[in-house]
């Protein structure tokens, strides 16, 4: 359904986007994932025919971005970061403007199925200035899908929405996939292992990583990652675990807590508890930890600059707020 | 078509649903209403050449076309609406017409509403009816003009006030272009004898119409159409 090769975007000096090459299969749910100012809001905008790319091709249902223009937008619904909308019009009237100036022949039936689809029927002849948060989002999300189009291109949807609305829009987007292609953006990183198929991570504009949640999770993790609750830890336990066999790293989380990496293909569960029964540490638990997507995200966003330069670490350091929010749910 | 008329009914719509329109509107006609009396007064004459052709209500036209176009694209710009126009199924030319439309019908509206003065001037004295429908005519289209010089100056910024006035600061060069012919001289001079915005207004009021002074003003709302259009898409490289 959506083909991109080799997208690049340079505004002046910088390098937005740096040969990017991507498929989104029809009915897929592709999610973008990066830290801020990666790229993903200039990929998206180069996909609904907003702005053209510097070099490379992206083709939307067929249709060249730029030289078929018209046709690609007539299919994609776009919503972009900040919810543009007219303050002073009316939720009924602001569908109507869209549905109009994109093509819709019988308005009032596909006004009614996006207000009902969004929920926001209750608010239809409310002037948009006076919602709320979570309703003018909607708003947006309908006015995205009031022409029915193939492609929804959905920069984070989610963003600044209570965890109640946030459960709605994961539901409605979850609703219309399979008929629709769906590319979302988010840094709400459980967004993408409940929402997308397929996640591709993007980094300082170029894509670090593509596969499905699943897979990016089981593949990137380089041994068995096990977590120890000791009751009373010795300073020198973390040195005496270290000897173990197939121990690769030992870190004190504090609070008697250990973070034991073994070496790729060694389980050392059995050495470990050995060790603290006959030192008398007092374990309380040993799990193993899975890396989670968070983990795979910071890995592949941090490690690769980290020696040019230690920014990224900082652009992550505003989310996890909203991260564990997201857990908790 | 259809994308022009929908974009030009939304800012009609847009204009009188907030207090902009009246309070525009009601200034206008205040401020026209009173140098049609006070002219009306001291002339003694039943004509509307003092009331058009005073530096004040013509410069007043030039403050009520800029406040009339300064936000229509300025502000699509800082609500970040115009991505959702740019990224719908329409073109840019289909934009700026649409808005352009519903600027010329507002102000339309309220030269209309002036009308009055000349049904003043037809009750009281004997004037030549001819001549007052040419000085309409030369009006709205000096007033076109302007509002066409306006919505390119929004096309260029997000600030409403910035676009006005650069929109301002065009039109008085425009109008003050006519100076330099002299010292220009030959054909360039002439090029410049051509520019002046209300020199053509002249004949109008004068009760000529003559087809070099429309096109004029027809070649000055192309133009800067033409230029929004451009800025528009240029809003898309940025």
């Amino acid at each position: 359904m959506i083909v991109v090769e080799n997208l690049t975007k340079r505004y002046g000096e910088v390098l937005a986007i740096d040969q990017v090459s991507f498929n989104v299969e029809k009915g897929e749910i592709l999610g973008f994932l990066g830290p801020n100012g990666a790229g993903k809001t200039t990929t998206m905008r180069i996909l609904t025919g907003y702005m053209p790319a510097t070099e490379g091709t992206a083709t939307v249902a067929g249709y060249d971005v730029f030289e078929d223009s018209l046709e690609v937008r007539r299919r994609v619904g776009y919503l972009p970061e900040t919810v543009p909308l007219y303050r002073e019009m009316t939720v009924h009237d602001y569908l109507d403007f869209f549905a109009t100036i994109r093509g819709v022949d019988a308005r009032d039936k596909a006004i009614d199925r996006v207000l009902e689809s969004c929920s926001i029927g209750d608010v239809r002849d409310r002037s948009i200035g006076k919602l709320s948060k979570g309703y003018r989002q909607r708003v947006g999300l309908a006015q995205a899908l009031v022409h029915d189009p193939e492609v929804l291109v959905l920069d984070e949807p989610t963003i600044g929405l209570d965890p109640r609305q946030i459960l709605g829009v994961r539901d409605l987007i979850r609703s219309l996939a399979g008929e629709r292609t769906v590319i979302l953006s988010t840094h709400i990183l459980p967004e993408v292992s409940q929402l997308c198929q397929r996640v591709l991570i993007i980094n300082h504009g170029r894509i670090v990583a593509e596969d499905s949640p699943e897979r990016l999770t089981a593949g990137l993790q380089s041994g068995l990652v096990l977590r120890l609750q000791l009751a009373q830890a010795p300073e020198q336990a973390a040195v005496a675990m270290q000897q173990v066999a197939g121990v690769k790293s030992v870190d004190a989380v504090g609070n008697g807590q250990f973070e034991v990496t073994c070496e790729a293909g060694a389980d050392a569960r059995a050495a470990l508890t050995t060790l603290a029964v006959q030192n008398d540490w007092g374990l309380q638990e040993m799990r193993s930890v899975s890396l989670t997507l968070e983990d795979i995200f910071l890995q592949l966003t941090t490690d690769e600059h980290q020696a040019e330069d230690g920014a990224d670490g900082e652009l992550l350091a505003d989310e996890p707020s909203l991260d564990a929010e997201e857990t908790q749910q | 078509m259809s994308n022009t008329l929908a974009i030009a009914k939304r800012e009609l719509r847009a204009y009188f649903l907030s207090p902009m329109a009246y309070v525009v509107a009601a200034v206008y006609l205040a401020v026209m209403g009173g140098f049609f009396g006070f002219m009306l007064y001291y002339s003694q004459e039943a004509t509307l050449y003092y009331l058009f052709l005073n530096a004040i209500p013509l410069l007043f036209l030039v403050l009520v076309a800029q406040v009339l176009t300064m936000r229509l694209l300025a502000d699509e710009q800082r609500q970040g609406t115009l991505e959702l126009l740019l990224t719908s199924p329409i073109r840019d030319w289909e934009v700026v017409l649409g808005k352009y439309l519903a600027s010329l019908v507002t102000l339309l509206l309220m030269v209309a509403l002036t009308i009055y003065c000349p049904l003043t001037l037809l009750r009281i004295g004997n004037p030549d009816v001819g001549v007052m429908l040419a000085s309409y005519l030369g009006y709205v289209l000096l007033g076109a003009s302007m509002l066409a010089i306006g919505l390119f100056a929004s096309s260029l910024t997000q600030n409403q006030i910035v676009a006005a006035v650069i929109g301002i600061g065009i039109t008085l060069i425009l109008w003050l272009s006519g100076a330099v012919t002299d010292l220009v001289g030959g054909t360039a001079g002439q090029v410049f004898g051509y520019l002046p915005i209300f020199d053509h207004f002249l004949d109008f009021v004068r009760g000529i119409i003559d087809t070099s002074d429309i096109i004029y003003y027809l070649s000055v709302i192309g133009l800067f159409l033409f230029f929004a259009t451009r800025a528009l898409e240029s809003q898309r490289w940025k």
